[in-house]
This record gives C-alpha cells, sequence and structure tokens, in this order.
C-alpha cells in the first residue's frame, strides 16, 4: 500500500488541515530537551535531518528514546549511528533510508543487521534521490514525482509502493516516487530565533524539503539568537518560523556526529562506539544504552561522558572549516 | 603477482581508473579510491576536472591528508564551488551534466550489476548489507566506472540483488528497462582493466596489470570473461603517479 505505515495518510485536505490547526503565529516556542520529546507520540513517522555523521539530530533522538516512544517509523536520506539507537532501543520497527550503516571506514553495523535479519524490524530502501524527491513532493504538497533511476533494479522489485508508467507526452518511461509527508521533522541547525526563523550553514542534505513536507518540525539550536539577528540576514534563513513546533537549545547537539562550523565527528567515540556494538549487537547496545543515553541527567552529561578532550578536538576540526 | 612490486593493490586501483579520467569531465565520485583517484587525476592530467558529492558538493577542493571519510561531510564543502541540496546535485545526474559515475563496489556480475543491498535471499538476508545511497542513482543515468578488488566471491555470475544496474541482463534489457542514459563503462580492478561488449553486454578483458595473466583473472572471476583478440598490458604506475598519490594520502588510509 503506498505510504504504508509511513505518516498518518488521509486526503490532500487532511495535509492541510495539520498546518492549519497550529498556532502559526509569530511567537516563542522555546522548550526544553524534555518536553519536544513530549511532543512526539507513538507510532509517529518522524523525518531526520542531516545526513550520515551529519547535522544529525542526536540529542533530539537520545531524548526521544529516554521518553520511551514506540513503534516510530524513522526517515533519513542516510542512516548512521542514531539509527542504530532508535533500533536498539525499541523505539524505531521501521525505517525507510537510502543506505544504514554508522560510516563506511567502520564497515556494516551489525546492530541494523541484527535487528532486520532476525525479521523484527522493517527496512524499505530507497535510492538517496528517491528520498529526496519523496520529500520535495511533500513539501511541494503533490501526492508524487516522477524520476528516472531505481528503473530496471532489485531496489524497485522490492518498493510496490513506486510506480511505473509512460510518460503522456513523451512516452519515456518514468518512475513515481509517493509524497513523504512525515508527521514530525527533527532538525538541527546552527541558529535559529525562539520563533524557529532558522539558519543553517554548510550542507543541507534532504532538511528544507523535509522541514516543509513534515506537518511540523521540532528544532534543535546550537544557539538561540534573536530575531533582530535573523532579520538582519533575512537571505540566510532556510526554514521558516510557521513551519516550526518547538525550538530547543542544545550546544553540540549533534555530537558524536557533527555540525558544520561547530564540530566534527569525535571519531574516537565513534571507534569506540562501533567497536562495542559491532563485537555485539545486543549486549554492546544494551550497555551503550545503559551508560550513555538512560545514564546521564542531562545532555550535558552525555557531553561530559564523550570527554571534554575529545569535544575540544572535534570543536578545533569544526572551525576549521571557515578558516581554510 | 609481480615479484618486488613497489607499490600496494589500492595504489594501482586509484592509478589504474585515474587514468580512465579526462580533463574537463566532471565527474561523480563516491569516497575510497574514487575520490582519491579523481583528485590525483586532478593533480595530473585533469586540472579542469569536477567533483560532486552526493551529500551536495562542487568543485570541493580536497586537501593532501584530509580526504573526507565520506561524501556528506563539512570536509567536503571546504573551498567547494557551491553546495546545494543533496537532491539537486543527484538532478544534475537526470538533467545530464554529469560525465562519468565512479564507485567502488561490493559485488558485481558478467553483465556490470551491482549489489550493496543484500547476500541470499532479500526475503530472508543471510547479511543486510548498508543498500544503494546515491548508487542507483548514479549507476542509472550516467555512464560508470568502478574500481574493485579483483576476488571470485565479488566477481560473480550473477548478484543476489541488483542495487546499481549495469546492463541488467544483457543485450538492450537496460534501455528496454527505462534506462536509455549511461552504463557499465569500466572496471578496474587489482588485476586488469574490463569492459562490456556492444551487443551482448557481457564483460569482457581490456587490458591486464604488469606480470597478470588470463588465466589468473579468469581463476579469481566467478563467470567466463570474453577475450577479444591479443591482450594488452597497462604501464605499471610511474614515479610521478605514486608521488602524487602518496601525498594525497599520507596516512594510507585508502591506500594500505
Amino acid at each position: 500500500m503506498p505510504g504504508d505505515g509511513e505518516s498518518a495518510g488521509g486526503s490532500y485536505l487532511d495535509l492541510r488541515r495539520r498546518l492549519t490547526e497550529r498556532d502559526r503565529s509569530l511567537h516563542e516556542k522555546v522548550v526544553t530537551l524534555e518536553e519536544a520529546a513530549a511532543l512526539v507520540k507513538d507510532g509517529e513517522t518522524v523525518g531526520i535531518g542531516g545526513s550520515t555523521l551529519s547535522r544529525t539530530p542526536m540529542a533530539m533522538i537520545w531524548a526521544v528514546i529516554r521518553a520511551g516512544r514506540k513503534r516510530l517509523t524513522c526517515a533519513r536520506g542516510i542512516t548512521s549511528s542514531e539509527g542504530d539507537w532508535l533500533l536498539g532501543s525499541g523505539a524505531c520497527e521501521h525505517i525507510v533510508t537510502s543506505w544504514f550503516s554508522q560510516g563506511i571506514v567502520w564497515g556494516i553495523s551489525r546492530v541494523m543487521r541484527y535487528h532486520v535479519e532476525s525479521g523484527g524490524v522493517r527496512f524499505d530502501e530507497w535510492s538517496h534521490m528517491a528520498m529526496g524527491l519523496r520529500f520535495r513532493a511533500g513539501a511541494m504538497g503533490v501526492p508524487f514525482l516522477p524520476m528516472r533511476s531505481m528503473l530496471g533494479s532489485g531496489v524497485l522489485q522490492q518498493r510496490p509502493e513506486a510506480r511505473e508508467m509512460d510518460c503522456p507526452f513523451t512516452g519515456d518511461r518514468l518512475l513515481l516516487v509517493p509524497a513523504l509527508n512525515p508527521d514530525v521533522a527533527f532538525i538541527h541547525v546552527q541558529r535559529c530565533d525562539p520563533y524557529g526563523n532558522a539558519q543553517m550553514d554548510g550542507l543541507q542534505f534532504l532538511d528544507i524539503d523535509l522541514a516543509m513536507a513534515a506537518n511540523r518540525v521540532i528544532l534543535t539550536t546550537e544557539r538561540i539568537v534573536s530575531n533582530d539577528q535573523i532579520r538582519r540576514a533575512p537571505d540566510q534563513t532556510k526554514i521558516p518560523f510557521f513551519a516550526v513546533e518547538a525550538v530547543v537549545e542544545v550546544p553540540f547537539g549533534c555530537a558524536p556526529h557533527e555540525c558544520s562550523g561547530v564540530n566534527e565527528p569525535l571519531f574516537r567515540h565513534m571507534d569506540y562506539y562501533t567497536s562495542l556494538v559491532n563485537k555485539d549487537p545486543v549486549k554492546g547496545m544494551a550497555e551503550y544504552l545503559e551508560h550513555y543515553i538512560y545514564g546521564p541527567k542531562s545532555w550535558a552529561g552525555y557531553l561530559e561522558l564523550l570527554g571534554l578532550e575529545t569535544l575540544l578536538e572535534a570543536a578545533k576540526g569544526g572551525r576549521r572549516v571557515s578558516n581554510a | 603477482m609481480p615479484e618486488e612490486r613497489h607499490y600496494t593493490a589500492s595504489e594501482l586501483l586509484a592509478v589504474m581508473s585515474s587514468r580512465l579520467l579526462e580533463d574537463g569531465q566532471i565527474v561523480f565520485a563516491g569516497v575510497g579510491i574514487p575520490l582519491l583517484a579523481a583528485t590525483l587525476a586532478q593533480g595530473l592530467h585533469c586540472r579542469g576536472l569536477t567533483i560532486l558529492f552526493e551529500g551536495g558538493v562542487i568543485g570541493p577542493n580536497i586537501e593532501p591528508g584530509k580526504l573526507p571519510p565520506s561524501t556528506n561531510e563539512q570536509r567536503c564543502t571546504i573551498r567547494a564551488n557551491m553546495v546545494l541540496p543533496s537532491t539537486d546535485v543527484l538532478l544534475l545526474l537526470q538533467r545530464g551534466y554529469v560525465d562519468v559515475g565512479f564507485m567502488g563496489g561490493a559485488q558485481i556480475d558478467q553483465f556490470g550489476n551491482l549489489n550493496s543491498s543484500f547476500i541470499g535471499d532479500p526475503a530472508r538476508p543471510k547479511t543486510r548489507l548498508p543498500g544503494t545511497g546515491g548508487g542507483n542513482d548514479i549507476a542509472s543515468l550516467v555512464q560508470m566506472i568502478v574500481a574493485m578488488k579483483h576476488e571470485k566471491r565479488r566477481f560473480v555470475e550473477q548478484v543476489d540483488f541488483v542495487t546499481s544496474p549495469g546492463f541488467l541482463r544483457g543485450g538492450t534489457t537496460r534501455r528496454d528497462s527505462g534506462l536509455p542514459a549511461g552504463g557499465m563503462y569500466r572496471v578496474v580492478t587489482d588485476l586488469g582493466l574490463f569492459g562490456f561488449d556492444e551487443e551482448t553486454r557481457r564483460m569482457k578483458i581490456l587490458a591486464l596489470h604488469p606480470g597478470v595473466t588470463i588465466g589468473q583473472v579468469q581463476e579469481n572471476t566467478g563467470f567466463e570473461l570474453a577475450v577479444n583478440g591479443e591482450i594488452p598490458v597497462t604501464e605499471p604506475p610511474t614515479e610521478r603517479e605514486l608521488a602524487v598519490l602518496r601525498n594525497l594520502d599520507p596516512q594510507r588510509l585508502y591506500t594500505s
């Protein structure tokens, strides 16, 4: 079934209604990480911003796992170790993505393998461009977009949700990929104002389409800046306030992944993490969850466990981007 | 293997594939050997070659010793000409701006199809691999170069799963499936250089690396390779090629 398990479904008018139900005025919406996690309901479809090890909304995912959310469907262009966390904790049982492992340098995620091969988790594979166009169709308010890849492949055979058609104008064979409108998007940015006007540095990945496709956006941000500061450079604003439901200030909110201009990935921690969970995807993951996710009192406590030296080293690497 | 080689198999792969690139081309590159080879080509005979990264980067400036570990991180953006959404850089493939797609491969078959999704039956996979990423988009839309280690378990008659399409079942099946553009152009391995027959679309030997025999290649391949006439031998990597390459990857992260 098209869109099966991916969104609340319903008609085009339902999709519009979910936006108009929200307060879209220019109002402050700053909340804590815990309050933001409480806005996510069991069984919802979550679109996750960033890609692979970059600008991953780690703190938000960490908070949602701690809040005990269940049966989430998670969609992201490329999935990395945040996907391990979501599967290992039992928060997510359905992943929609183009690629899932911790990162090329660490080989194949044993956590992903364990959960997918045992049949406990559904892993829907789409090409990266298909993921992008599905979010774009969602952002455009149309039910699908046509594209020219995936045709003839095994990837398409696994995806009955997509449909082939001959173009009514040219006769060309095309693939139609269905819009993906997540219930909620988690997106981490370098800065935004208390209303949710978000500015993003570096690679945007699929985030802007994701933000506009989702029924609501939860923003985490390195820092909250004034609305005046946003208005001084409106050309830098990539997500408008009225798409945003909540704003949380979380410095180093992507750790141990990177945030452009802020920090590079915490490679030492990623090495430790991947060796732990790839050795034993059940016990290793349980150990990580206990110590790093459920253990700390706050996100600052998680960062403390990562270690100040590791964090500062990553931050030094992060600043290099604007100083090359 | 030739005795007393003063380069590694990965260095051989990088050098041999860099020679396939031409000045002025726009190359959509994966990380590892493809990126290394494209950057090497830029340092040698292709000053005007442009690299694209899946994360959304046009024309990055790759710093020696600081190769990005994925195509999706800030290191890819340093001193680039442009960053754009990942969807839009992938759409450049569809629009037709890109000359060559350049990737590594886990498993390839006689028609150049690549598998990076499943080992075994997809319904009950023995191993779930990471999946396509942008691989399917690149292989569907542009001419492809694949660089990979030559091993029997990687060169199979038929892949368990077509993640990134080559010529599908050979002949005109690729075009008939709605993929009129692109296709597998070259496969570079540590044993030789391979192309595809114009009619049957089966893989054929184009050249062997120094000291490698046809028998040795066939022994490491899970299907019959076509051989047409005299097979030339590639020129071994030159000192200059190796020097530029080693400067790019001084820690030998990708070329050990």
